[in-house]
């Protein structure tokens, strides 16, 4: 007998139009929808398609839920196009947690102490300094270790968000009302010094902003100079320093790049939406984008539909643990399952599963 | 082709049972969708109810069920909703202290509720811009503060006299210490309680203090140390805490923080605990001594009827004994002393009657002097400036002016280990 040779093999896929490649995308998606209608029936006995509508109503339902949808989009995809510019160098920025933190903390800074000192422009000029320089540190940081002593990037970084949670904790006590509550509670409530304007409404000034943010980070990573840099020095260091670009400038750039957009995200979480300051203020939104930003292949335009698809399905979830009953953990295990086809079908994107002709003939 | 053919098959198969899930759920859910445990209730007390019928009421809690604070609030208003009949109502979990607490509150307004309940001390900036904002609906607070300042005919505090509880609890641990220094297993001056506390936030050390004077009123030997952690719910750090207060010598411990931590800790080491929010008698049946905690039925169910029946809600609530919102759960009559039961009852009688005040000066001294006047902080303000006389005919009326508490004293006997938070 001849040596067992398994039926299948897989090869490197060269020549997938895009439209099979989302095909393949779109595929999965149904699949994912599927397993999850399979495992909604068989865990709770609810009707799949009534969960999906209710999903569906929990992010679009009513005007207002739609303006939050995209409020919370802009927010994601905001932290999301601030570490693209360091994964595209291969520089594993885990810290966007802390430098939209950081810039929180600092606007709340200025909202505090300057209340009674500037005019309200003032206040908010010096806002917007404050929170961005704040982010372009936190980013900085990591990025002069790594440019001079080569220090891990990683680790460095996740150690940075503990720095900024604790500060925040910390300042949190110093400015809690009342004594001993630990709550800062919303700032300025009835003077509103330091609130970022409304545009419209309450929610459109972040959209506006991102929107901005992101046509502006496609054509930099797309169309500029320093764009090609970042690819070149994420393809190999050596070749970009063969080339002629300082790869120490580069990493240390982009960085303070990524940390100042977070540090905006930041000036727009509290000085805009929430007006207040809590260590729980980025929600892990900071490492919900390393996601975002992968699952885009660090696309900005991409990103506007992954960070969509998070959103949607986390604004859902809420609204399922309401009319349902079910614990918001059994949103999280919907949300694991697309998540999962989504991811996998990327390996069919990339490669293509061949039947041995002699496997074939015998079946 | 044989391949083919079993996944046509296969596939067959999956779209099948996803159908057949479908109609099963169709028909079993119909309409249910829009609202939470409702239905069961339907036409049992006839007209009656038909304005709670008519209702719909929102709640918006910090946590899920895994959170026994947010569980007894969980509890509490489905209970309401129950006794009252009201069959439309949403419960909204997960609700952090920010911004989204108003989007749920704007959310329940525009899905039509009439009256809106949050839980978190933290969610009051935010009922509040919503209240605003919605002026036809009622908004509720538990635990909040700024309700009498604010000045909103549509929003309300609500809290209860938890310090009375705390002082029967205290009662309950004194006579325990009592026992431990008759069996000679401690003597009379080691009869030292430790407490675990969130925050030095004023509603912990009224709860420290009321339970220390209980304990004190029938163990007059009884000191007290106390540590902070920082946080409403840290299991390891309660758990830690506890352990300090058993290394430190302290016989006897109770916490004010959510989580199992403490009670675990006392298990553990062996030393009696006094709980909070609910029985731990499960987890630790050795050392589990009783529970107080407010039960937040009697407050919906007021708020509810006021709305159905078009009356006012006071801007500020406290429940007492009298309207069963302070309770005492589950005395583990293994673990305490005799008579533990009748010295409860006869304290609940003069607290009752008004014989008997939880913060009474003549019980207490502060730096050594006996207080005749205190200004305390009634209206929050960023300065924490102090407001309102609230020693007045022999006692310190806590909750009187204000349904949240508002006791900060420092009183002797009781040494603070830290009071970084």
């Amino acid at each position: 007998m001849n040596k067992r040779q398994s039926r299948f093999y897989i090869s490197k896929r060269t020549d997938l139009s895009w439209y099979a490649a989302w095909g393949i995308r779109g595929a999965a998606i149904l699949l994912a929808l599927v397993v999850c209608a399979v495992v909604t029936t068989l865990m709770t006995g609810e009707n799949p398609i009534s969960i999906y509508i209710t999903i569906f109503e929990g992010a679009f339902g009513t005007a207002r839920r739609t303006w939050i949808t995209a409020q919370d989009l802009a927010i994601l995809l905001g932290i999301s196009l601030a570490v693209t510019p360091a994964f595209k160098m291969r520089f594993w920025n885990i810290g966007a947690e802390g430098q939209v933190l950081i810039g929180g903390l600092a606007t709340t800074a200025c909202m505090i102490c300057l209340a009674d000192k500037f005019s309200n422009g003032m206040v908010i000029l010096c806002m917007i300094v404050a929170s961005i320089a704040a982010g372009a540190l936190w980013g900085f940081l990591p990025a002069f270790f790594k440019a001079k002593w080569n220090t891990n990037e990683t680790l460095f970084t996740l150690m940075m968000n503990y720095i900024a949670t604790q500060l925040a904790a910390y300042y949190i006590i110093v400015w809690e009302v009342p004594k001993g509550a630990g709550k800062i509670g919303i700032i300025n409530q009835s003077t509103e010094i330091g609130w970022l304007p409304q545009i419209g409404n309450q929610y459109l000034l972040s959209i506006i902003v991102v929107a901005v943010l992101t046509g502006a980070m496609y054509i930099y990573l797309s169309k500029s100079k320093h764009g090609y840099e970042i690819a070149v020095v994420g393809e190999s260091q050596r070749t970009a320093s063969y080339a002629g670009i300082k790869v120490e400038r580069v990493i240390i750039r982009t960085m303070v790049l990524s940390g100042a957009i977070c540090g905006l995200m930041g000036l727009l979480l509290v000085g805009s939406i929430n007006h207040t300051l809590t260590t729980t203020v980025v929600d892990s939104r900071g490492f919900t984008a390393v996601m975002v930003s992968w699952l885009a292949k660090f696309n900005p335009i991409a990103m506007i539909f992954t960070s969509l698809l998070l959103v949607v399905l986390s604004r859902g979830a809420s609204e399922i643990s309401s009319n349902f009953g079910l614990n918001h953990s059994f949103s999280d295990i919907l949300t694991g399952i697309i998540l999962f086809f989504i991811i996998g079908c990327e390996f069919f994107i990339t490669y293509k599963i061949n039947l041995r002709k002699s496997a074939e003939k015998e079946a | 082709m044989k391949k083919l053919f079993a996944l046509v098959l296969s596939l067959a198969m999956v779209f099948a049972l996803v159908a057949c899930g479908g109609n099963n759920g169709g028909t079993t859910n119909n309409g249910g969708t829009t609202n939470n445990g409702g239905a069961t209730n339907d036409g049992d007390e006839g007209g009656e109810t038909s304005a709670f019928a008519d209702l719909k009421v929102g709640f918006i809690f910090l946590h899920d069920e895994n959170s026994t604070y947010d569980l007894n609030f969980i509890n509490g208003a489905k209970a309401a909703c129950e006794n009252l009949g009201v069959t439309n109502y949403v419960l909204k979990t997960n609700v952090p202290e920010g911004q989204e607490c108003y989007d749920a509150a704007a959310d329940l307004a525009d899905d039509g509720c009439d009256i809106i309940f949050a839980d978190s001390f933290g969610h009051e900036d935010f009922m509040i811009q919503a209240a605003k904002e919605f002026p036809e609906v009622q908004f509720c607070h538990s635990t909040g503060t700024k309700a009498h300042t604010e000045g909103l005919s549509n929003y309300h505090n609500a809290f209860a006299s938890i310090y009375e509880g705390r002082y029967l609890a205290g009662i309950v641990a004194g006579m325990k210490l009592n026992e431990m220094i008759e069996a000679g297993e401690i003597t009379a001056d080691q009869a030292k309680i430790g407490y675990v506390g969130a925050f030095t936030y004023a509603e912990v050390v009224s709860g420290y203090t009321s339970f220390f004077l209980g304990a004190r009123s029938v163990c007059p030997s009884a000191t007290m140390e106390v540590t902070f952690t920082g946080s409403w719910y840290d299991e390891t750090a309660e758990k830690e805490g506890a352990q300090k207060l058993i290394n430190n010598g302290c016989v006897l411990v109770s916490q004010h923080a959510d989580s199992m931590g403490a009670p675990t800790a006392c298990e553990t080491a062996g030393v009696p605990n006094v709980s909070y929010n609910g029985s731990t008698i499960s987890a630790c049946p050795n050392t589990y001594l009783i529970s107080s905690r407010i039960d937040w039925t009697p407050y919906y169910e007021y708020a509810i009827t006021a709305v159905a029946e078009g009356t006012e809600i006071a801007a500020d609530w406290t429940g007492t004994l009298a309207t069963g919102s302070v309770v005492l759960t589950d005395l583990n009559t293994d673990v305490a002393a005799e008579g533990t039961q009748e010295a409860i009852d006869a304290a609940i009688a003069a607290l009752e009657d008004g014989t008997l005040h939880v913060f009474d000066t003549s019980t207490f001294t502060v730096g050594g002097e006996t207080l005749t006047s205190y200004m305390a902080d009634v209206d929050t303000d960023p300065d924490y400036t102090p407001d309102t006389e609230a020693i007045a005919d022999g006692y310190f009326h806590e909750s009187e002016y204000r349904s949240a508490p508002y006791f900060d004293l420092r009183i002797d006997g009781i040494t603070l280990l830290d009071e970084a938070y």
